[in-house]
């Protein structure tokens, strides 16, 4: 931090003038964030600086934040969103050329594109509609030719309506810079372009891993998550279906962000009770399904330590990394730890332990899934997580769609009172709670290993060397004698790096906790939209740790209703049925 | 055969023969006969010399002299002044009307000093594939002396000083994008050639790659050894393969030859060239976007700066420039900046290679020294308009250009006189348009071919071009209002203002001149306004007259 | 062989000066005629391949073994593409316009044969080289 500072103050300083006001800025500074510093709006459209996610997006190329630059003599408009800031620079946001061609080009986007805001997933949530408001875009004088492509509706997880693309390639940045998946990018040519895989082939046929990031900085409808909510209400209103649901630790974060609460606020005791008067027949929590994965997983873990098997071991809660790692590096698949992901171990739960429990037909049971996550969808769908054709999880719903049925049931979420999770399967721990941000599988992972490897209790379970917000942290963890070296990526362009070394024999770690999206699950492409504001991340982040300090009870292992699950039900963590139920396999696919 | 020591041209085209011009022949060599000179001169018969309304024409070799209206009985004089005396015959010599000044030199009359082919030095001259021929003409001697006897900055400086600009359109100074280029601090420079021709109708580039491809590549490593780099690249269209296959055969040469490789001329200077096929967009001769297309990425510009000399092919310092540009490099370096920079006008220096086509009598393409008019051009060279009509205007600058009508074929070309004048140099192509042709229709068809090969990254570019075209399109169809004339300006010039790169910032030049210069023709089609002209409004009977 | 000299470099050049002399202004001794036939995208297009297959057809017909048949580029004049150069040592390069493959017979007849140009295909040219 003092080296930055101190980088700034050898900063060259430029006197500029912005709108007849003076400042001083630093050298490299563009228009925009000068403009910004002195209380100037420039619109933006297509530019993204998310610092944090390592996100930047500089196309330059929507025009909407023309500023005129220069003198009365001569004089030009410039984006301001990537023109650096020089000395003596004279600038004007608000004379007449730049307000017109700034709102033109908004009304020239509109002349191409749909207008069915009413009916428009992103309804209110669209950047583009803002921006008409802000910009007083009262017509639209061009009429014309549009694009008309299909929808595609290929994937269970992903909707593409390229009609609504205004090629600001913020998603084809998400993929193929920070994700380095390389799925979408600009095609065709002209009034044509427009982002989609190479020759606009199906979603499904590509390597997407449907992570979801694209979906999360799209600033329009072009790219959403595949809509299920209607599947839900109709599951609520059968009688003969024993409906359950789980919420993933990151949506009790989140969710009340749609309820105009403050971002990091934790709703968890208000999103019960709304599932409950939603009609769900038992509202539980997916950190059961968590503090589950960590018992196969520590056992797992300490199983191939001991019998020196394959290391490092890899986490593989994220679906979207799982893919990833299927298409991108089907020569190491042998490396992930075998275990199911928590929301899948709950379902598997759910339809076996738990119908034996209550006495119910498993054909009769649907489990909801809520995630922070557009992959999780597609993940339900995998042929291998379903047992004897009824699946693990029937629907999966993003945090939106469900902040969406609140919204529809007639909830005023933010009057609830607070409720709390129904037993045995919500019963959960700290340890599952951090699921929901980068680093957090594997502390939970290392809390319970410490104590199954030294037998000792552990007094302080929070390991600040396994929290922070880089895409890439190397850490030691003394367990005992051994040194546990960790090594934690979030954002798929970081796992390639570590992916890269493991195969190449570099790696020299123990474990591996991988997420695909920066940040982890709270920065998900099913929560709630972030609008390219990093720091909403950043207190939801805060607000996991917090949950986490609220638990009486922080360790996996010391969940009542785990070790239950097992004296009753599993037997050994690791074990034969726990095999069988609990642990799932991969395959390699083609990268497309 | 005796060596001929001079030779005495006799033009026997049809105008001189019916001035008598074959009595002139057998008089020459009757006297020449007599005076024991037949075997050391020679009277040789001659084509036309295009200038038959002087004739007959004689014009004695290597002297160089030419003399008009000869008569039979001037042979005495020619031969016992000329050639025995060495004296020129003086009230044989062409008198310029305007200066009434005596010319001998062919290259002074107006006629011959129209053409002056520089970067076309070789053209139709050698075979192409057979590199001796390029160095009997003085090729890669440049080469030899720039990497031998001149330091980096004396080759920059030399080019600086001739005053050469981007042949390529945007006229920037070469020798100044080439210092800038040097400046950078790093291991890795490149040096782009840009053949990536695109503008409808212009071939210059291909010409110069199919008839001298060792220009350019000499010129290349000229420009590769004062910028720094060991790596050029010749970024060419695929649409061009016999360029292609010229360039294969001549890098295969050069190579043998070690004029380029390792230690070209014996000099730890090192050089070689790859060449990098483009799929024929437009937009890829943009220099950004060529760069991007060269890396394997879609081909669609970047916003400068960083410009390509601070970061360029994969991150690299890089010079690009256009083929013309480098197939000037070589006489600059041979002739000396002087030489270069005594053609043209104060601040457009040399010749320039225009590609004339449409309604002009001799569609091809002519090399002319900057500061010749439009006018000459079209009429002199280009030999008017043909069927009589009448000319309207010239597009030049292509797609990007504007139109200039009669009131500016007097204006001397060069970079800013063309853009006051609200088209621009471009890469040289020159579209001649009579009497017949409708300016709404000319700007709706650069419009068609600027929105098809918009990339279609920046707004502007991507839906405004397509929307002034379909305002062009509703006009043309009749169907307009005044309301959308005033619309389409607007555009057109919010697009020329906002859109990111050059080829959408001139996209629209078209329409704003055509509006400028032909706004009646522009209302003509408008059904909301009395024709101005007074021939009534736009009807359906008059739309193919409008149209045509 | 790899030119490491500029006297290297002029050796070459001096050995293969007086082709290209010949076709600049005619100036070069010997017997050798040659025709350079515009051999660019354009010139093909319009027929030039045809025109020099006719040449070099014609001319071995002829057993005419001291004429050269070299493919150059083109010199710009689409409007008379095939485009023909005939050099005749010691006479001034005579250029003619609208070659097709028919009129060649006529110009190895009159012109290589005969030494008397062909005066209905001649194109006046109105450039200079430096």
């Amino acid at each position: 931090m003092a080296e930055n500072q101190k980088q700034d103050q050898d900063r060259k300083m430029l006197r500029i003038r912005i709108n007849d006001q003076d400042l001083t800025v630093p050298e490299g500074i563009t228009i925009l964030e000068a403009a910004h510093g002195i209380g100037v709006k420039i619109p933006t459209l297509c530019h993204l600086d998310l610092h944090d996610l390592q996100l930047h997006n500089k196309t330059a190329s929507c025009r909407v934040c023309m500023v005129e630059v220069g003198d009365a003599i001569r004089n030009k408009l410039v984006p301001a969103c990537v023109t650096k800031a020089y000395d003596g620079m004279v600038v004007r946001t608000d004379t007449l050329r730049a307000i017109t061609a700034r709102r033109m080009a908004v009304e020239l986007l509109l002349s191409n594109h749909p207008n069915e805001c009413f009916t428009c997933p992103k309804n209110l949530e669209c950047e583009l509609q803002a921006l008409a408001d802000e910009l007083n875009v009262r017509e639209i004088r061009w009429e014309g030719e549009r694009m008309d492509y299909p929808k595609d509706l290929s994937s269970d997880a992903i909707v593409k309506d390229s009609n609504k693309c205004i090629y600001c390639r913020r998603c084809e940045t998400a993929c193929n810079v920070v994700q380095t998946c390389g799925i979408l990018s600009g095609i065709g040519r002209g009034f044509d372009a427009f982002v989609g895989p190479f020759f606009n082939i199906p979603m499904v046929e590509t390597s997407c891993t449907y992570c979801g990031q694209c979906v999360q900085v799209c600033p329009t409808a072009a790219l959403t998550e595949a809509y299920h909510v209607d599947k839900v209400w109709e599951a609520l209103n059968d009688p003969d279906k024993h409906v359950v649901v789980q919420t993933a630790p990151a949506i009790r974060v989140a969710l009340g962000e749609l309820f105009g609460m403050e971002p990091g606020t934790i709703v968890t005791g208000k999103m019960v009770t709304a599932l409950k008067r939603m009609g769900f027949d038992a509202v539980f929590d997916t950190d059961f399904g968590a503090d589950l994965t960590i018992m196969e997983e520590a056992a797992e873990l300490i199983y191939r330590i001991k019998n020196n098997k394959t290391l490092p071991i890899l986490t593989n809660c994220c679906p979207a990394w799982v893919k990833f790692i299927e298409h991108q590096f089907p020569e190491l698949l042998h490396v992930p730890s075998t275990c199911k992901s928590p929301h899948i171990m709950f379902g598997t739960i759910a339809k076996t332990y738990y119908a034996e429990k209550k006495g119910l037909d498993p054909d009769n049971i649907v489990v909801v899934s809520v995630m922070p996550c557009i992959a999780k969808k597609a993940e339900a769908k995998r042929p291998e997580l379903t047992k004897d054709e009824n699946n693990n999880v029937d629907i999966v719903i993003t945090t939106r769609e469900l902040g969406a049925m609140v919204k529809e049931a007639g909830i005023e979420f933010d009057r609830l009172p607070d409720s709390e999770f129904d037993r045995p399967l919500g019963e959960a721990t700290g340890a599952s709670v951090i699921f929901g941000t980068a680093g957090g599988v594997i502390e939970a992972a290392v809390r319970t290993a410490y104590e199954w490897m030294t037998g000792e209790t552990l007094e302080n379970v929070e390991f600040e060397q396994l929290r922070g917000m880089e895409g890439v942290r190397k850490a030691a963890v003394r367990i005992g004698d051994q040194e546990l070296k960790i090594g934690i990526a979030s954002g798929l362009g970081n796992a390639r790096v570590i992916l890269e070394e493991i195969r190449e024999g570099k790696a020299d770690y123990h474990a591996i906790e991988i997420m695909a999206c920066p940040g982890g699950c709270i920065g998900g492409g099913g929560q709630p939209y972030h609008h390219g504001n990093d720091e909403i991340i950043k207190k939801r982040r805060e607000a996991i740790y917090q949950e986490d300090r609220r638990k009486k009870i922080r360790k996996s292992h010391e969940n009542p209703e785990i070790l239950e699950l097992y004296r009753k039900y599993l037997g050994e963590p690791f074990g034969e049925k726990a095999h069988q139920l609990l642990h799932t396999h991969f395959e390699k696919r083609e990268r497309i | 055969m005796a060596k001929v020591r001079t030779n005495i041209m006799v033009c026997t085209g049809t105008g001189c023969l019916a001035n008598e011009s074959e009595k002139v022949i057998r008089n020459l060599e009757v006297i020449l006969k007599a005076r024991g000179y037949a075997e050391e001169v020679q009277v040789i018969k001659t084509g036309c010399f295009g200038f038959c309304e002087q004739g007959p024409i004689v014009k004695i070799e290597p002297d160089n002299v030419f003399y008009v209206r000869v008569s039979p009985k001037d042979a005495k004089d020619i031969i016992d002044e000329h050639i025995i005396k060495g004296r020129r015959v003086e009230r044989l010599l062409y008198v310029e009307p305007k200066q009434k000044e005596k010319i001998n030199r062919q290259e002074d009359m107006p006629f011959y000093k129209k053409q002056l082919r520089v970067a076309l030095r070789n053209c139709g001259l050698i075979n192409p594939e057979d590199i001796n021929e390029y160095i009997a003409r003085g090729g890669y001697e440049a080469l030899g002396r720039v990497t031998t006897e001149m330091t980096r900055d004396q080759v920059i400086e030399e080019v600086k000083k001739s005053g050469l600009r981007g042949r390529g359109g945007g006229g920037f100074p070469t020798g100044l994008k080439w210092e800038i280029t040097k400046k950078q601090e790093s291991d890795v420079k490149f040096i782009i050639c840009n053949a990536d021709e695109g503008d409808p109708g212009a071939f210059m580039d291909r010409s110069i790659l199919e008839g001298d491809p060792h220009s350019v590549l000499e010129a290349m490593a000229i420009g590769g050894y004062a910028i720094g780099a060991d790596k050029g690249i010749i970024y060419i269209r695929a649409e061009y393969p016999l360029a292609i296959s010229r360039l294969n055969t001549a890098l295969k040469q050069a190579r043998e030859l070690g004029l380029l490789g390792k230690n070209i001329f014996g000099t730890n200077f090192s050089f070689d060239i790859d060449l990098k096929y483009g799929a024929g967009a437009f937009v890829c001769g943009e220099e950004t976007a060529l760069i991007n297309s060269c890396e394997g990425k879609r081909g669609e510009p970047n916003y400068k700066p960083p410009y390509p000399a601070e970061e360029g092919y994969w991150g690299h310092p890089t010079c690009v420039n256009n083929v013309e540009t480098f197939a000037n490099i070589t006489p600059i370096i041979m002739r000396g900046a002087e030489w270069f920079a005594s053609m043209g006008t104060e601040k457009s220096k040399g010749t320039k290679v225009f590609a004339l086509a449409g309604k002009i009598n001799n569609v091809g393409l002519v090399e002319v020294p900057m500061g010749i008019t439009l006018r000459e051009i079209i009429f002199d060279i280009g030999g008017g308009i043909p069927n009589g009509k009448k000319f309207k205007a010239v597009q030049t600058g292509g797609p990007s250009g504007g139109v200039i009508t009669e009131e500016g074929l007097d204006t001397p070309i060069d970079y800013e006189s063309l853009l006051e004048r609200g088209s621009m140099m471009g890469s040289g192509g020159m579209i001649v348009m009579d009497e017949d042709d409708n300016m709404v229709n000319i700007a709706k068809f650069y419009l068609e071919f600027t929105m098809d090969e918009a990339c279609g990254r920046c707004v502007p570019g991507r839906i405004g071009t397509r929307r002034i075209f379909e305002i062009l399109q509703k006009i043309t169809d009749g169907k307009a209002t005044m309301a959308d004339l005033d619309a389409l300006k607007q555009l057109a010039y919010m697009v020329k203002d906002s859109s990111l790169c050059g080829l959408c910032q001139t996209a629209p030049n078209p329409v704003i001149s055509t509006m400028k210069y032909f706004w009646d023709e522009y209302l003509a089609f408008i059904k909301d306004v009395d024709h101005p002209r007074g021939e009534g409004k736009y009807t359906a009977e008059n739309k193919a007259e409008i149209k045509s | 062989m790899t030119v490491k000299t500029l006297d290297e470099l002029r050796k070459i050049r001096e050995e293969h000066l007086d082709r290209v002399r010949l076709r600049e202004d005619g100036e070069a001794a010997g017997d050798k005629i040659e025709v350079l036939v515009g051999m660019s995208t354009c010139g093909i297009a319009a027929g030039a391949r045809e025109t020099v297959n006719r040449f070099v057809d014609l001319l071995a017909k002829e057993r005419l073994d001291s004429v050269k048949v070299v493919p150059v580029g083109c010199i710009g004049y689409c409007h008379s593409e095939p485009t023909v150069q005939v050099n005749v040592p010691g006479q001034k390069p005579v250029i003619y316009g609208n070659v097709k493959e028919n009129k060649v017979q006529e110009i190895v007849e009159k012109h290589i044969k005969g030494g008397k140009p062909v005066e209905a295909l001649i194109l006046h040219v109105d450039f200079k080289r430096p």
